[in-house]
């Protein structure tokens, strides 16, 4: 028993070691972007974070030790830009919105102008996040007056009520309509569509600026684009 | 002595600090104007309406609930108040995902309930009440329980003797006498209903006026309009600070 818990401990020792000595990012990511950055290769070792991007910026203006921040919209960056906080961002993929409805279509939901369907349960984002902002926006490009059931506090409670069919449709990012989200992407045309795009930089308090840069550089190489890609995010 | 002094010293610190920056950061000149702005009095009557209903359903159904685990004796008792204490310590928003799986409209029960009147319950007032007794109502039930326990039954039993009935019974002697812990117990309960956000905002969703209370306000509201976010957060803590002084014989005792 004792040489058990030795060799536990010295395999604990030993792995305190390997990650202590192999130099480390802090990633704080928007929350849209959490599928796309696990298959990041980005050659060393990252912890993520992922929040809603007024979080992030909340995150970092308090000195939340991160050495780079990736945000979903540039409204958000630019705050941090103002404080002096973060080094010249970059923009590195954006992102179109589109309608969530459930498997299959049961409510026939073909274009923007059926959300405002009467007795249709919809589900938005509050205005306080970027994309129920950009929801906002499409659908008053498309002069269509809705009335949602809810408003929900980020993207990913959007897409889940909509799973569960709580709701019967969403405004949600591209990205999120994804095979295990459960739930079916109608397009919006591109003259109604709000283009998201989303921003990095590197804070200037990080610990380790050259490297967080490198992390930058890469996510606009062509590994770090066909990553974005697979998860359905347009080129910046 | 000294070390215990110092502990004691920091858990204190660590109640009343977060206490004393949102004190500090309360926008003080304009609270009126916060206060009175139409998101602040939508939400701040919504959480009004909304935990008043809480708390009768937790009166109606509680007290009954409460008189069967005091008095009736019956296998699984001990269970059974264990389940109904559960709300207390379950974290809210498993408490909302749970009602959805029975109330939601492909849940266990929602999918038979869904064509009656007053139903499905999600993105509704009533809805909200649902989330907010089932989050609460555990408070009162405790409370009651506890008084019917400490009750000399003999006054009941002298009732009887004189010939009431026991509906009249319950309503001229048992409840006057244990109308303190009644009343700490409904107190609490509507605190606590007031205050809910988890398995409020979990299951009955967020829209002005209609299912968006004051902690849901709060939480959104905190990241673009801080300083009514804060205004609002003032209220609740005023409120809350309120239910302990009014408390004050039964929990902060007298010295």
């Amino acid at each position: 028993m004792r040489r058990i818990v030795a060799s536990f401990v010295a395999a604990l020792v030993v792995a305190g070691c390997t990650t202590a000595s192999e130099p480390t990012l802090t990633v704080l990511a928007a929350a849209s972007l959490a599928e796309a950055f696990a298959d990041l290769d980005p050659g060393e070792q990252v912890r993520y974070s992922f929040a809603g991007s007024q979080q992030l910026v909340a995150q970092v203006e308090a000195g939340v030790p991160a050495d780079v921040v990736a945000t979903a919209d540039e409204a958000a960056m630019d705050r941090l830009v103002r404080a002096n906080l973060v080094e010249t961002p970059v923009v590195f993929a954006r992102n179109k919105l589109a309608i969530a409805v459930r498997p299959g279509n049961p409510g026939r939901i073909r274009v923007l102008a059926d959300l405002a369907r009467p007795g249709l349960r919809l589900a938005l984002a509050d205005g306080t996040v970027p994309v129920g902002r950009f929801a906002q926006q499409a659908l008053q490009k498309g002069s269509v007056r809705v009335r949602p059931v809810s408003l929900e506090l980020d993207v990913k409670a959007v897409v889940s009520r909509v799973a569960s069919g709580e709701a019967e449709a969403g405004i949600v990012y591209a990205t999120d309509v994804t095979r295990a989200s459960g739930v079916e992407g109608v397009a919006i045309p591109d003259d109604l569509n709000v283009v998201a795009t989303y921003p990095a930089a590197v804070v200037r308090a990080g610990a380790n600026r050259p490297l967080a840069r490198r992390f930058v550089f890469r996510l606009t190489g062509d590994r770090g684009r066909a990553a974005l890609a697979a998860h359905g995010f347009l080129a910046p | 002595m000294k070390r215990t002094a110092l502990l004691a010293g920091a858990g204190m610190a660590l109640m009343v600090l977060p206490l004393a920056g949102l004190l500090q950061r309360a926008p003080w000149s304009t609270l009126g104007t916060e206060l009175a702005s139409r998101e602040a009095r939508d939400a701040l009557g919504l959480s009004l309406v909304s935990s008043l209903g809480a708390l009768a359903v937790s009166v109606v159904l509680g007290v009954p609930l409460a008189w069967i685990l005091a008095r009736v004796p019956f296998p699984g008792r001990a269970l059974v108040r264990a389940l109904v204490m559960l709300p207390m310590v379950l974290p809210p928003v498993v408490g909302g995902v749970a009602l959805l799986s029975a109330f939601g409209r492909r849940g266990l029960l929602g999918s038979w309930l869904g064509s009656l009147p007053g139903f499905p319950l999600p993105f509704t007032l009533r809805g909200v009440v649902l989330a907010q007794a089932f989050v609460a109502m555990p408070f009162l039930v405790v409370a009651t329980e506890a008084g019917l326990r400490q009750l000399d039954r003999r006054h009941e039993e002298a009732a009887a003797t004189l010939g009431a009935r026991p509906w009249r019974r319950f309503r001229t002697v048992t409840v006057p006498l244990i109308a303190p812990s009644l009343a700490a117990g409904a107190a609490l309960c509507w605190a606590r209903a007031l205050g809910e956000f988890g398995a409020t905002i979990t299951f009955a969703g967020n829209l002005p006026g209609r299912t968006r209370t004051l902690p849901t306000a709060i939480y959104a509201g905190l990241q673009t309009r801080p300083e009514g976010a804060v205004a609002l957060s003032l209220v609740l803590l005023a409120v809350c600070l309120a239910v302990l002084v009014a408390l004050r014989g039964r929990w902060l005792g007298t010295t």
